[in-house]
């Protein structure tokens, strides 16, 4: 025994079990109902179009790393993660290529030229939905019938015929039997999979509850239907799976009741005043750059550091 | 709502791994030789007083205090002085050891006899002379800790029973088994210096310990609270807050807020020493760990190799990868089964290679668990973040120094980064002004 080699490190020796990789294992679990929920109500191409997306994601994710002989993190989910949304934030009937260009603006350009996971200023898949918004503006404004339906509309979501004909009811919102992208139509499986992620501890309710309280608030002041708006659009998918991405958004309750009440009044504001339907993809986006300035602002009290001398200090600078 | 968006604190929910909490307390058999370090305490360390081949016995002086902030150091054994030599501690630092072979006969000191107190002066003069340090795993000396400058401001005497590391059970034990100590201790504290009020904090997953202490208070001013099972709830500063909502002003004593805080086991050392004037010779240690053959709770006389003890409890069943000091979450690593037992252990835990293997750390995410679950408020991300770039105005700006090393951001990190080593690492940069 005299010869034993101890291992000597620092303290703590032991770990929680949970892990990056089982936390992004979460979310894609909390997005699979919508995903079955797609298939059902725009058929199979929706499922295609997914997969084709996630290869895709997690192929540049591999490809990038190889290339830059950088250890490859595909083990992480992150990337299925980033696909998902991404695919989410498609029309059923968007060309493959075109869901292969989202992919490399999202895991390559948004991601991995900044570092890859945690570097990012910006949620790749608001990124990517956004450019493919833009440059392919008719192909993912082809909002196609679902599948089951009778009166559907053809290309237009029901945020943008709102107040124009007869709107959705709440019923067909809640099924999201509706036109529209991929994962955003369908309310109900979006709040379980958001009802999951915070049950598991995986997203803190700060952040969506803030979020859709801002939007319900500022729509009943704006004279909307408040449940039409919170269950309209891409709101449900960007309050619980989008807005909460860590790595773009404030880690203090402080910090993400601001960064809440800032996606409500942005959505709000592009809905009610603005032309476009894109709101929720361009409040996060703009939050998402708040955020560095939103950490800074809303740091916690520390115990024991007496808020007189910290202004003091603040003052002298 | 309010402290919620002040700190959220929130700790962390460490595994409950406490199967030796019904394990009564046995006795361990006289070890083959006691190596008395003389620097088991915080401050300066002891001098020896005996030479080679001095015959000392139980409770017999073999260090001196070295200091104001210093503690005396007692044989636990009788027998002959065989060496007086140096280790390597824990810590790094080359410390002065006296080695005693026991006779077998321990035959105790004749000078130990009850002291004799009768008001404050005497009271202290008395824990002095009986070498208690913090049992709790600091090694503060409590008889500097009882005589605060503002000793008429203190109001509260909180004793500190939460035990939150995980495997430990040795001050659980101690509540069970020396319930009347306990209550002696908080008495003789609280009648000598004159403080009225009395808190006994528990973790709630000790409930018979809890229990045992309600039906033992027979005064008035002593009460037991029973306290969240959040790692760390038996920090001083965290259980300060919990128990009477002050917040203890950094930098600054828990007596600056009126309260003095000791640990139950060094609460009882106080009461059973007013009782029988042994000094602190022997510590109830758990000893746990996944290649421990019996695990169990042993009242070990200070000084025994950490190899005899292991040896008392089975040995072990497979080759040790780590043997820490303390518990998981806070615990020291020892470099060597030759170290010996310091007064301020609770836990000797032996832990096979495969279990002290720790997953390969991967990017920071941001999911701000650390921030959200120090119980101090810190930014662990950021802190780690300013010390990589070596920036000292960022590491002072984030209050880095007062992070208290407990490991919680560490634990919950999603992407298993090592925040906690790394503050303290940061730590040291800011008294060195930015060297690493």
């Amino acid at each position: 025994m005299d010869n034993q080699k101890l291992i000597v490190t620092a303290a703590p020796h032991i770990t929680s079990a949970d892990s990056t990789q089982k936390i992004m294992q979460r979310v894609c679990l909390a997005l699979v109902p919508t995903l079955i929920a797609s298939v059902i109500i725009f058929g199979i191409n929706a499922l295609v179009l997914v997969a084709v997306t996630v290869i895709s994601c997690v192929f540049f994710e591999w490809a990038y790393c190889k290339l830059m002989h950088r250890e490859v993190p595909i083990g992480d989910f992150s990337a299925v993660v980033t696909g998902m949304l991404l695919a989410f934030n498609m029309p059923a009937t968007l060309p493959w290529w075109m869901a292969i260009v989202g992919a490399f603006i999202a895991i390559v350009v948004v991601k991995q030229l900044f570092g890859g996971l945690g570097y990012n200023f910006a949620n790749p898949a608001i990124v990517g939905r956004i450019a493919m918004a833009m440059g392919f503006a008719g192909a993912m404004s082809n909002y196609p019938h679902p599948v089951s339906e009778i009166d559907a509309f053809s290309t237009a979501t029901p945020l943008a015929v709102a107040g124009e004909v007869g709107s959705d009811s709440y019923l067909t919102l809640l099924l999201g039997v509706h036109g529209g992208v991929l994962g955003e139509t369908c309310a109900i499986t979006l709040l379980i999979g958001g009802i999951f992620l915070i049950a598991t501890k995986v997203i803190s309710p700060t952040i969506p509850v803030t979020y859709l309280a801002t939007v319900a608030v500022l729509s009943l002041v704006a004279g909307q239907d408040p449940i039409y708006q919170l269950l309209s659009g891409g709101l449900l998918l960007g309050a619980f799976f989008m807005a909460t991405d860590y790595v773009t958004s404030p880690t203090t309750t402080k910090g993400k009741l601001i960064f809440g009440l800032g996606l409500g009044i942005i959505t709000c504001a592009i809905r009610f005043l603005g032309t476009m339907a894109e709101g929720v993809s361009f409040s996060i986006l703009l939050m998402n750059l708040t955020v560095p300035y939103i950490e800074v602002l809303t740091r916690q009290d520390r115990l024991g550091i007496a808020k007189v001398k910290k202004n003091k200090e603040g003052a002298g600078k | 709502m309010s402290k919620f968006l002040k700190r959220s604190a929130q700790g962390a929910g460490v595994p409950h791994e406490k199967r030796t909490a019904g394990l009564e307390t046995v006795a361990m058999p006289l070890p083959s030789k006691i190596v008395l370090s003389m620097n088991q305490h915080i401050g300066a360390p002891a001098s020896p007083v005996v030479a080679k081949g001095d015959q000392v016995y139980v409770g017999t002086v073999v260090g001196k205090a070295g200091g104001f902030v210093s503690a005396d150091i007692h044989s636990g054994v009788s027998g002959t002085v065989s060496e007086i030599s140096t280790m390597v501690g824990s810590n790094g630092a080359t410390q002065t050891t006296v080695v005693i072979t026991p006779d077998g006969e321990q035959k105790v000191d004749p000078s130990i006899a009850p002291p004799e107190v009768t008001d404050f002066k005497s009271f202290v003069d008395a824990i002095r002379s009986s070498g208690l340090v913090g049992l709790g795993g600091a090694g503060f000396p409590t008889a500097v800790k009882l005589s605060p400058k503002n000793l008429d401001e203190i109001d509260t005497l909180l004793i500190n029973g939460a035990e939150c590391e995980p495997y430990i059970t040795s001050d659980h034990r101690c509540m069970l088994e020396d319930t009347h100590f306990i209550l002696s201790g908080i008495k003789a504290v609280m009648k000598y210096l004159n403080i009225p009020k009395c808190i006994i904090g528990v973790e709630g997953n000790k409930p018979d310990a809890i229990a045992k202490l309600q039906s033992a208070i027979d005064v008035a001013g002593i009460e037991v609270k029973t306290l969240p099972c959040r790692y760390p709830q038996g920090a001083e500063k965290v259980l300060i807050e919990n128990c009477t909502g002050r917040e203890v002003p950094f930098p600054g004593l828990p007596s600056d807020v009126g309260v003095i805080v000791m640990n139950v086991t060094s609460t009882a050392f106080v009461g059973k020493y007013l009782e029988t004037g042994m000094p602190l010779t022997t510590k109830r240690l758990t000893v746990d760990g996944d290649i421990v053959k019996e695990p169990k709770n042993v009242e070990v006389i200070i000084g025994t190799p950490i190899q005899e003890l292991l040896d008392f409890c089975g040995g072990l069943t497979a080759q040790p990868g780590k043997v820490l000091y303390g518990g998981p979450m806070m615990g020291t690593c020892v470099a060597s089964l030759d170290q010996p037992i310091l007064k301020n252990n609770n836990a000797v835990l032996a832990f096979s290679e495969k279990w002290a293997h720790l997953p390969k750390k991967t990017n920071c995410i941001h999911c701000g668990r650390c921030v959200n679950a120090c119980p101090l408020g810190l930014a662990a991300k950021d802190i780690v973040k300013a010390y990589e770039k070596g920036d000292v105005d960022q590491l002072k700006e984030l209050n880095a120094d007062l992070c208290m090393s407990c490991g919680t951001c560490s634990f919950v990190c999603p992407a298993k980064r090592p925040l906690a080593p790394s503050i303290a690492l940061a730590k040291i940069m800011m008294k060195n002004g930015g060297k690493k």
